[in-house]
């Protein structure tokens, strides 16, 4: 009964991808002689200037995973409402980042390396980027909500321009910010990595809201049906604006803790397509891209198994040339494991043998 | 509806017309280099005082994607100037592969006397390179290469394979001065199926081989400071204490990695643990070399317009210039125990980076 139970559970089967990918390292340590939990193993290291850091794989997938994580909470509620994926998440990252250095920097420089040089204290650089971030948001959802626009049209445009205008804004530089405020965010709290802390906050938020007021069921109702949701009573366009606005500030942070960890806004590399990722979060979590019902858990799962299968790639020590092969064998295994005929087929394969089970016992 | 969302998109389209432009129209350049690209689209009359004849240059240029490329340009606009008895049509194609086809067939028509072209992509371009030939018009290649075609004067470029020979025999010597037996060696490649990769890291290889050293793991880093710290970080789980030389094969890769080791607590540069090796040279890296962080970095030369210059000065003379011209790199090293390198025979000379030589570099 518990056992039915468990493998009902929608997040039954992303939880054993994430759990098939990180055994592959331990079939590896055995293969290779070490300890078979080499691969979990979290230690305290001493940095360069003398602090304690937490060290090792786990820590790796959590900290690496971060930006995808915080894209999939935005894309998660996107899918859910519209039935579309908004496909300008990582240029937006990209434009936050460069919008967010060049106003601490100023426009034209190249260079800060010292909090005294800035031209903006940090916080407005900071605020300025989370506001960029709605704005691309806000259009995107104003184009698809209010406008009727196919979402990927709608957000296909911020995808090819955020990019650009984050180069211009940088005046076609990588504007270096190379202060210890700006690399907190993608750097360590006491022993602990920012991004890691900073997922978690925007993962409890949203969840908190999702669960403590009807947002959650509005969105999935907007999804579902939009017209019905309209007549019962939904401002089903102020519904799916929101959730494009939400996507955007995700972004927003994505952007600012990305970019935090090269101490650079790279308007060319950041975020370069991140939104494929986030995109796959969503599916790897067990959510339908046709909208309606969602499982935001799914998505983070989703998220750092992502992060998981290319950490797992570089611990394989696999050559960067082939390692897109290896990933699309797995993606492939993981989708194919949650398909619905395949999902169909075991349970009617268990109920089949659940049933033998009883006649013998009979 | 519909006429909402036709001018949804027709704001969009602009929208991202203004978001491209910017340097995409062909200009000539005002000799102070500072005047934006794009505003003065007309076609000045040449300076010509003497009547001796300027000559005009077009340059079919990639884009803007990276300082590098930034020097690149520079480097031309200040070698064809007007002082220089030049006139320059300049076109930044935006990493645009038909608009870099349509500049030079407007140069064609523009009856220019030289063009010069770095080809985005290697291939397409024998029918455009045709009609150069049959207009008269020499086109001399720089920096990527052109391998559907020969129908072009001069290929100016670097090459690739000794900056690996280059920084493999300067470990070398580095290591014997040193008395380090034994060199355990991680790199952080560029992207996958690049020139630049493809050469740095089998020039390496080949002296690692004929050393006997050993070459841990080798992964990409896309030429990105974010890839080189990712894979870095990687690097120091797997391997901590096992390594004492890291390859980034350009500056981003090597910053990223230097933020990895800090975290990590490794040490590195002069006095450090690991040996740091970096390629490309740009201005900041060469003064991190000049600090004692990079042990030594390995350039790659975007000056090509000086050796440019000297083909159209042969040609003009009525001579044939070589087919291949590779321009001259240095290699910078943060002491001063190697002074020169014999690479593929030839003796090279190592500079010592001091901040005298940092304010020198001209980017």
């Amino acid at each position: 009964m518990t056992k039915k139970k468990l493998t009902q559970n929608p997040l039954f089967l992303p939880l054993v991808c994430v759990v098939l990918v990180l055994a592959v390292n331990v079939v590896y340590d055995i293969a290779q002689g070490n300890a078979f939990y080499d691969f979990f193993r979290i230690t305290m290291q001493a940095s360069a200037s003398g602090e304690q850091l937490l060290s090792g794989r786990l820590v790796t997938i959590l900290n690496r995973g971060s930006e995808v994580a915080i894209l999939a909470i935005g894309m998660t509620l996107v899918v859910s409402a519209s039935a579309g994926t908004d496909i300008s998440v990582g240029s937006v990252m990209s434009l936050c980042a460069s919008f967010c250095c060049m106003l601490g920097a100023g426009f034209g420089v190249s260079a800060v390396n010292d909090p005294s040089e800035f031209a903006m204290p940090l916080i407005v650089g900071l605020i300025g980027a989370l506001v960029m971030g709605c704005v691309c948001g806000a259009f995107n959802g104003a184009l698809v909500a209010y406008l009727n626009i196919q979402p990927m049209v709608a957000t296909l445009i911020l995808w090819s321009a955020a990019r650009a205008i984050g180069l211009l804004l940088c005046n076609n530089l990588i504007v270096y910010v190379r202060v210890p405020q700006y690399q907190v965010f993608g750097g360590y709290i006491g022993f602990m990595p920012t991004p890691i802390i900073i997922a978690a906050i925007c993962i409890v938020v949203v969840s908190l809201v999702l669960k403590h007021t009807a947002m959650g069921m509005y969105i999935q109702s907007v999804g579902i049906n939009k017209k019905a949701s309209r007549i019962a009573g939904l401002n089903s366009k102020r519904i799916i604006f929101m959730c494009y606005l939400l996507c955007g500030l995700c972004a927003g942070i994505a952007g600012i803790v990305n970019s935090s960890r090269i101490s650079s806004a790279d308007a060319n590399n950041i975020g370069l397509n991140m939104e494929l990722d986030a995109i796959l979060a969503v599916a790897l979590g067990g959510n339908s891209l046709g909208g309606g019902k969602f499982n935001l858990a799914g998505s983070i799962i989703g998220a750092y198994t992502i992060q998981a299968i290319t950490t797992t790639m570089y611990n394989l020590g696999v050559s960067s040339a082939v390692a897109p092969v290896f990933k699309a064998v797995v993606v492939i295994v993981i989708v194919v494991i949650q398909a619905p005929p395949v999902k169909a087929w075991v349970r009617k394969h268990a109920a089949s043998r659940s049933t033998g089970k009883e006649a013998a016992h009979a | 509806m519909k006429k909402i969302f036709a001018l949804a998109l027709a704001a969009a389209m602009s929208l991202s017309l203004v978001a491209c432009g910017g340097g995409g129209n062909t200009s000539t350049p005002s000799t102070s280099g500072s005047q934006p690209a794009g505003s003065n689209p007309a076609v000045s009359t040449p300076a010509d005082p003497n009547g001796d004849g300027t000559v005009l240059v077009g340059f079919a240029q990639v884009g803007h994607e990276s300082d590098w490329r930034t020097a690149s340009t520079k480097s031309a606009q200040d070698v064809f100037s007007a002082a220089n008895g030049y006139e320059l049509s300049f076109v930044d194609c935006d990493n645009d592969p038909a608009k870099q086809l349509e500049a030079v067939r407007s140069f064609i028509q523009q009856g220019m006397d030289y063009i010069i072209i770095d080809p985005i992509v290697a291939t397409g371009w024998d029918t455009v390179l045709t009609e150069c030939d049959e207009a008269g018009i020499p086109v001399i290649i720089i920096d990527r290469t052109v391998d559907d075609s020969d129908k072009y004067v001069a290929w100016v470029g670097s090459d690739f394979k000794v900056e690996g020979l280059a920084c493999g025999e300067w470990l070398k010597a580095f290591a014997a001065d040193k008395g380090i037996a034994e060199i355990n060696a991680l790199v952080i490649e560029g992207s996958v199926g690049a020139s630049a990769t493809i050469g740095r890291t089998d020039g390496f290889k080949e002296i690692a081989d004929r050393e006997g050293w050993t070459i841990l793991d080798s992964q990409s880093g896309d030429f990105t400071e974010a890839g080189g710290q990712e894979v870095m970080e990687s690097f120091c789980q797997s391997y901590k204490g096992q390594f004492n030389v890291v390859i980034c094969q350009n500056d981003n890769e090597a910053a990223g990695a230097m933020t990895a080791m800090d975290n990590a607590g490794i040490t590195y540069g002069v006095g450090g643990d690991v040996i740091l090796v970096s390629f490309d040279a740009n201005k900041p890296y060469v003064q991190m070399v000049c600090d004692g962080k990079i042990n030594a970095n390995f350039e790659c030369n975007p000056m090509a317009a000086p050796t440019v210059d000297e083909i159209i000065k042969t040609l003009q003379a009525g001579g044939t210039p070589e087919k291949e011209v590779y321009v001259s790199e240095h290699w910078f090293a943060a002491e001063d125990n190697v002074t020169s390198i014999t690479v593929n025979g030839e003796q090279q000379e190592v500079i010592h980076a001091t901040q005298e030589v940092v304010d020198g570099r001209p980017y």
